[in-house]
């Protein structure tokens, strides 16, 4: 059941670059990275891409697909007719290291920012105690391999590079949600979501969610809650009061 | 002479799995200026493919467990062959270490009473296993890397750099360990760092270190059907090698039971034990449940006899004994073999692995969410209506690099640490499902522990890095490009992956790995000539093109210790030396550098005795079994209670 298919892949770095074209080999059940490991090993042994574990496990291999953010090893080649074209770039939100690879930092940059995790004072190990329907929200949140795609989808900083500085994007906008959900979690999280981390740029288009290889619900279950929860407080009367009295809301 | 850029930390870290990041942790904790090397992006390590879970004697399910019985669980797996001491450690460790990962903001599964959830595994007699999901490795891998964002914040509030005393090198892979003579180690080496390459842009980078940690992993990419990602090429244990450190075990390599066969593109992905662990049963093309068949002696009394016994244990397993199912891997991995040997395999080459006759679908969508995922996605297969179609994928190397139990340091090398896959002696002849992890973060803390240590012992004793070692290391990396067009990197190692696969596989032959043994020194003359077109930046033929040293070596390591050994032992079966022999368990084979430098050497060593208080832990009768005559202890010990359930 082979046949051969045509590819476009963007090759190139920094400086400049194009979409080449190739006919390679595609057999029963493969997915695009085999596709791209084939042009690897017989055309183009230079062609740049990262990957891991090839399971849809490590977040590694992603690019896009067509125009579309999608983990290369998950995007089976039966999805596609043999005639068609299959054009594959790299993510297009961060700066191109060379071929399908990309300058991620902005991300690490980003997760170092979010507070960590804070248990309550003289809590011991051994000691924590959690119902697992309370901890099921976070865990949603936490299953995510950090592929950045919806990093990468999301308008607000795919669009807009201005925005870069101010917005953290969905996957830690979803980190501070999963930290602020957490049953044992004493810190602060709410307001620093809204005014550090650009909570508020996010318009709930749900893109992030559209693209998220491992269905968390981003939107409906991380984002739209946090931004409930900042609301809540934000206009609830009676905080702003507090706020006013004790001088805590000093940038609001 | 080469001019390259240089670091210089008190302790550097190779490898950024559940052990490196461990190890990194407890190096900073304990004031050490550390880094991190890793060859992908911070948070993809392979430890993030590891679903069961995390083994420790918790017992939070099970009241009747305690580190005693994981640790007789732990050798009997190993089929006595385990370094005895670090499986007591890790045994005693492990619990203290799971807690502690919450206390990072790890969210384990819970139990009823809201404590950590454990579940069943193969060979484990108790509930053991910390998990979430089947995704713990990732929950093992996020919590560590986020504890490692925890203290860079807090070095960013003390000293305004997150950076000032732990940080990641990532994408970088290390090519070679600098060492200059030391007249007071055994082996005369002493570690000063350690020189790579950036995968990014080529450029070479040195660390300078005293001490360095290797966390490099396993070897599964020298086999063509491996759960492993392309990361394990053996990197670890080959530089510990050339440094002047002995690898231990390496004939004895996991076979994981259930990969799956189809498609073809998918050959080898892990297909979770904990599928068998929650109900699944495993059966052949005739429809029977195979594995009653399979249960050898030395697990006789412990495993169910009737499928009716084993079902009833699921529930009640106080009043029964477990299904065969959940014999250790090298039992069922040769039990699958044996069936699609005789004929009775499915379509694919494999054998039926069913849960969906045994657990409603929404159980099996919340407890094996990314077995359903990674079935429905990749082979069109929905696992809570059909069965899947599994065989056995090269999973996990037990041999590495020979260690000190308590410290984790080579003897042969000072200043060098192991721990994690890329050790050896923990597991023995075989592991358990749910000890890796547990071992990455009990054996990873003592390593960054004991590095600490000496480092603080050394003061301000520093040596210097030898220049001649790094205008040799930088001479041997841009080698492929002097060899335009020769061999195709690509095709070695596809090759050595076959060799691997075909000859020193899951059953072995005396002549299979003498001729594996002379391909082998073919491959590596090929090997010597690869070539690679283009430039430095991100050249992933380049890469390959070194990493065959490593694979090419550590497979030499495999195949030459596997021809020596002449009995069948976990991960080791000879068709031609079936029985297990207790004299042969009184023998670690130790490869060694040669003097040539492109070979290995073979010696034998004499394992230390079992300590007498271990030794009462088990019942005569099961020592007779592994041990000779001589060995066993002149009264026998009174079973204790748990025993018997």
């Amino acid at each position: 059941m082979s046949y051969k298919a045509n590819f476009r892949v963007w090759r190139g770095d920094v400086d400049s670059g194009e979409l080449r074209d190739y006919t390679v080999e595609v057999n029963e059940g493969e997915v695009v990275l085999d596709i791209i490991h084939r042009l690897q090993a017989t055309q183009a042994p230079d062609l740049a891409v990262r990957w891991n574990c090839k399971a849809g496990k490590c977040g590694s291999c992603s690019a896009e697909i067509n125009g579309r953010p999608r983990l290369l090893c998950m995007t089976r080649m039966s999805t596609f007719s043999a005639e068609e074209t299959i054009t594959v770039t790299p993510m297009r939100t961060f700066p191109v290291v060379r071929d399908l690879v990309t300058d991620v930092s902005f991300n690490y940059t980003k997760a170092r920012q979010v507070p960590s995790f804070t248990p309550p004072e003289g809590l011991k190990a051994g000691e924590y105690r959690m119902e697992q329907v309370d901890v099921e929200r976070s865990q949603e949140f936490r299953k995510c391999i950090e592929c950045f795609l919806c990093q990468n989808t999301c308008h607000v900083i795919r669009d807009f590079e201005d925005n870069k500085p101010a917005f953290s994007g969905p996957r830690y906008l979803m980190r501070i949600a999963e930290l602020d959900m957490h049953p044992l979690d004493v810190a602060d999280r709410q307001k620093a979501a809204q005014e550090e981390h650009g909570l508020g740029y996010c318009n709930i288009t749900k893109c992030c969610t559209d693209v998220c290889p491992e269905h968390i619900k981003i939107t409906d279950n991380a984002l739209i809650p946090m931004k409930e929860r900042v609301a809540d407080r934000k206009y609830d009367p009676l905080v702003w009061l507090g706020d006013k009295i004790l001088r805590r809301g000093k940038t609001q | 002479m080469s001019e390259v850029e240089r670091h210089s930390y008190d302790v550097v870290v190779i490898g950024a799995g559940g052990a490196g990041l461990r190890a990194a942790i407890e190096a900073r904790m304990q004031g050490m200026r550390t880094a991190v090397v890793c060859k992908s992006l911070f948070g993809k390590a392979h430890t993030v493919m590891a679903e069961g879970g995390i083994a420790a004697s918790m017992g939070n399910v099970n009241s009747n467990d305690n580190w005693q019985v994981h640790f007789r669980d732990t050798m009997r797996g190993g089929k006595f062959l385990n370094h005895w001491r670090m499986a007591e450690l890790h045994a005693q460790e492990a619990p203290d270490r799971v807690w502690e990962l919450e206390t990072w903001g790890a969210l384990f599964d819970r139990t009823k009473d809201g404590r950590i959830s454990q579940r069943n595994f193969g060979g484990h007699e108790y509930p053991r296993l910390a998990h979430v999901g089947d995704r713990t490795g990732l929950e093992l891998i996020r919590t560590l890397q986020q504890k490692i964002v925890a203290l860079q914040q807090e070095d960013e509030a003390e000293f305004g750099d997150p950076e000032a005393r732990l940080k990641v090198f990532q994408e970088a892979t290390v090519t070679r360990l600098l060492t200059v003579p030391d007249s007071g180690s055994e082996a005369g080496n002493r570690i000063t760092g350690a020189f790579g390459y950036w995968r990014e842009s080529g450029r070479f980078v040195v660390f300078e270190a005293p001490a360095i940690v290797l966390a490099t992993g396993g070897i599964g990419k020298s086999f063509k059907v491996t759960s492993n990602s392309w990361e394990y090429t053996g990197d670890g244990q080959a530089l510990a090698l050339m440094a002047g450190a002995s690898l231990i075990n390496m004939e004895f390599v996991q076979f994981h039971p259930t990969g799956m066969v189809w498609p073809p593109s998918v050959k080898g992905i892990l297909v979770t034990e904990s599928v068998r662990g929650d109900g699944g049963v495993l059966t052949n093309s005739e429809g029977k449940r195979f594995m009653f068949d399979y249960i050898p002696d030395v697990f006789k009394e412990k495993y169910a006899k009737t499928e009716e016994e084993g079902d009833r244990w699921y529930t009640d397993p106080d009043n029964n004994r477990r299904p065969p199912e959940l014999l250790p891997r090298d039992e069922v991995a040769r039990a699958i073999n044996s069936e699609v040997k005789a004929g009775r395999g499915t379509p694919h080459g494999g054998v039926y692995l069913d849960v969906s006759s045994r657990l409603p679908a929404d159980v099996i969508r919340r407890k094996l969410p990314s077995m359903h995922h990674q079935f429905k996605e990749l082979a069109d297969v929905d696992i809570t209506a059909e069965p899947m179609e599994v065989g056995p994928t090269c999973h996990y190397v037990m041999g590495g690099i020979e260690v000190d139990p308590d410290t984790a340091a080579t003897p042969g090398v000072l200043g060098l640490y192991a721990a994690g896959e890329v050790a050896g002696g923990m597991h023995g002849s075989n592991r358990l499902g749910g000890n890796s992890l547990s071992d990455l973060l009990v054996f990873g803390r003592r390593a960054g522990l004991y590095a600490a240590e000496y480092v603080a012992e050394l003061g301000d004793e520093r040596r210097d890095v030898p220049q001649d070692q790094i205008d040799a290391a930088a001479a041997e990396a841009v080698g492929p490009f002097n060899n335009e067009g020769a061999e195709n990197p690509y095709s070695v190692h596809q090759e050595l992956q076959q060799t691997m696969n075909d000859l020193v596989g899951i059953i072995r032959r005396e002549g299979e790995m003498a001729e594996a043994l002379g391909r082998l020194e073919e491959l590596k003359a090929r090997a010597e000539k690869a070539g690679v077109e283009g430039h430095r930046q991100y050249n992933p033929g380049w890469h390959l093109a070194i990493d065959l040293r490593n694979m090419l070596l550590v497979s030499e390591c495999i195949a030459k210790a596997a021809l020596e050994r002449t009995e069948s032992r976990g991960g080791h079966t000879r068709e031609d030396h079936p029985g297990m022999s207790a004299d042969w368990r009184k023998v670690v084979l130790a490869c060694t550098l040669a003097d040539d430098g492109g070979h290995v050497d073979l010696v034998r060593r004499t394992p230390e005795p079992m300590r007498g208080d271990l030794l009462a832990l088990f019942e005569l009768d099961e020592l007779k079994k592994y041990l000779t005559d001589a060995e066993l202890p002149s009264a026998a010990p009174s079973a204790p209670d748990e025993e018997t359930n």
